[in-house]
């Protein structure tokens, strides 16, 4: 179900937002196991009804989202309800305000049902690292729905909602609907504002829509984006160039960056859509970017640098879980030591580390070098073609517990994170099915466009992908 | 990485650390490193730019927006020990150290 189809059925008055509601409710007491959602939120019932009565005497001039469903990944703010950010840290944590996209999501009409599980601090790639149990992937429960926004492609790949919220950091959002079969978009960096997002890495975090067509994920992120005069660091229409819509496009392909650690299948897949491409009329040339190989070697610096700072906040003081010591700062120590877990621990030390005196240089002011080399090779790029496409994820969704092994984890990453480095936009779109295990599970590939061409990857995903639904 | 060096990033980070946890993150942080170190192939010490990037501060005019009080209650709420409309912290003065 997309938005669109619900929207055109609350036009007619056949299904209301308030029956939407109701089977939203119970898809997620039947799907109880698969554990998509951490919280629900009451007054949903109330946003329904008020939709419901909207329509009656509005009909199509109502808002775009009156009465649409939607799930919020639980480490966005929303006034009075509880956002944990899957920590032990914030368990009892209530927002004090509303986030900025929240408040633009209201006003279009949306019916906010509940918050979606997510690795803790949104520090994962399989919701494994929830503090309160993972989500199991709907299309194979043995299976991860992929992280850290597992939550939100959970309950839109078990029907519950037409469209999810979440946020991605390194891929956050385009991995699990990769895993998911969804489609899974980030906006380029400062299109949409961060204001009321908890924190991870501030300078790579965008929020955007898990969806099942590009037009949903278009619509959601129309609404979401925009200038905020409370995060600095959102864009204007001037900051970036024009990047135009085209009838065709020319596309490249990093084949250097494909040729190792790609499981066959999804290769032959990626291979298949390129070939699906060329039919469509695109063009599809091999490009370079040698840099982009080693995103992974910045990202695991600047993320954990920035990490450490940002999570400095949770001190057991002014909120969320305090865990008494025998002085001030043995309240910091067991407040920290029992309301972390293991992989947001990790992270804040490495983080410590990489910005201790005589390592800056060594470690953070590299990352950032890199950072901005990476854009200007992706600049000289994007000069030559259009967008770049690459697979979102070198696999299909994994078992639980099957990667053990830190860096094969972090790996997982390795096509996400340099988009997230360089603060271009890019959409995961569903590929095909591969089988494992005699099931058939999705596997997404990934176009990258230049800053601010967030309108052209909706243009190109409408033309490749919504054509055929 | 040694376990002095993981204890003493932990009191950094003001994270107590349990023995077990010390151990495993040394052979972690260790193999992190190792990992993140290939960026020494492509950025090279001396090539390190010491100018200010394009990246600048951008302010916004400097006025209160909310009524005295609003949010007091709201966050205080928050807060797990609280005196009165006061955040309760242990003493920071005059302690052994």
């Amino acid at each position: 179900m997309t938005i669109k189809e619900l929207r055109a059925k609350f036009i007619t008055g056949e299904y209301t937002p308030v029956d939407a509601l109701n089977d939203t409710l119970s898809n997620i007491k039947e799907n109880e196991d698969i554990h998509a959602f951490l919280e629900l939120f009451s007054a949903a019932l109330d946003q329904a009804k008020a939709a419901t009565e909207r329509f009656k005497t509005e009909g199509e001039k109502a808002p775009l989202l009156c009465g649409i469903p939607l799930a919020i990944k639980n480490n966005i703010l929303i006034q009075g309800e509880r956002t944990t950010a899957a920590s032990k840290i914030l368990e009892n944590y209530h927002a004090t305000y509303d986030a900025t996209i929240i408040k633009k999501l209201r006003e279009a009409g949306a019916v906010l049902v509940g918050g979606t599980n997510l690795d803790e601090f949104a520090m994962g790639s399989s919701t494994e690292n929830s503090a309160f149990g993972p989500t199991k992937n709907p299309l194979d429960s043995s299976r991860v729905p992929g992280g850290s926004s597992g939550g939100s492609a959970a309950a839109v790949a078990m029907g519950a909602v037409p469209a999810a919220i979440g946020t991605d950091t390194g891929g956050s959002i385009r991995q699990p609907a990769s895993f998911c079969g969804l489609v899974g978009f980030k906006p380029t960096y400062g299109a949409v504002s961060r204001f009321g997002l908890i924190a991870m890495g501030s300078s790579f975090d965008q929020a955007g829509p898990l969806t099942n067509s590009v037009a949903d994920a278009e619509l959601l992120h129309n609404t979401m984006a925009g200038t905020d005069a409370m995060d600095s660091t959102t864009i204007t229409p001037d900051t970036y160039p024009e990047v135009i819509i085209k009838d065709k496009y020319r596309i490249g392909i990093p084949r250097d960056f494909l040729k190792e650690g790609i499981d066959a299948d999804v290769m032959e897949l990626f291979e298949k859509n390129i070939q699906d491409l060329i039919e469509a009329g695109h063009e599809v040339v091999n490009i370079e970017l040698p840099l982009f190989a080693k995103g992974l070697a910045a990202y695991y610096i600047s993320m954990p640098a920035e990490v450490s700072s940002n999570l400095a906040r949770y001190d057991g003081i002014r909120f969320g879980t305090k865990v008494e010591g025998d002085d001030l700062l043995g309240d910091y120590l067991n407040s920290r030591a029992e309301g972390l877990g293991a992989e947001v621990k990790r992270r804040i030390l490495l983080g410590t580390y990489v910005l201790s005196a005589g390592y800056y240089d060594a470690y953070y002011g590299k990352s950032e070098a890199l950072r901005d080399m990476m854009r200007e090779e992706l600049k000289d790029t994007f000069k030559d073609v259009d967008l770049v496409m690459t697979p979102t994820t070198p696999t299909p969704a994994f078992k639980f517990g099957s990667q053990e092994d830190l860096l094969a984890m972090y790996v997982q990453d390795i096509f996400t994170v340099p988009v997230n480095l360089t603060g271009v936009p890019a959409i995961s779109l569903p590929a095909g099915m591969v089988q494992r295990d005699g099931k058939d599970l999705p596997v997404g590939v990934q176009y990258i466009a230049p800053h601010a061409g967030d309108a052209r990857l909706f243009d190109f995903g409408k033309k490749i992908y919504d054509s055929k639904l | 990485m040694d376990k002095a060096q993981i204890q003493h990033l932990g009191t950094l980070a003001r994270i107590k650390l349990t023995d077990n946890e010390v151990e495993k993150l040394a052979t972690e942080i260790s193999s992190v490193l190792d990992y993140v170190g290939a960026i020494d192939e492509v950025v090279k010490s001396g090539e390190l730019k010491k100018e200010v990037g394009p990246v600048y501060n951008i302010f916004r005019t400097d006025e209160i927006t909310n009524t005295p009080g609003e949010y007091t209650e709201a966050l205080l709420k928050e807060a797990p020990d609280k005196e009165g409309r006061f955040v309760k912290v242990k003493k920071i003065l005059n302690t052994d150290e």
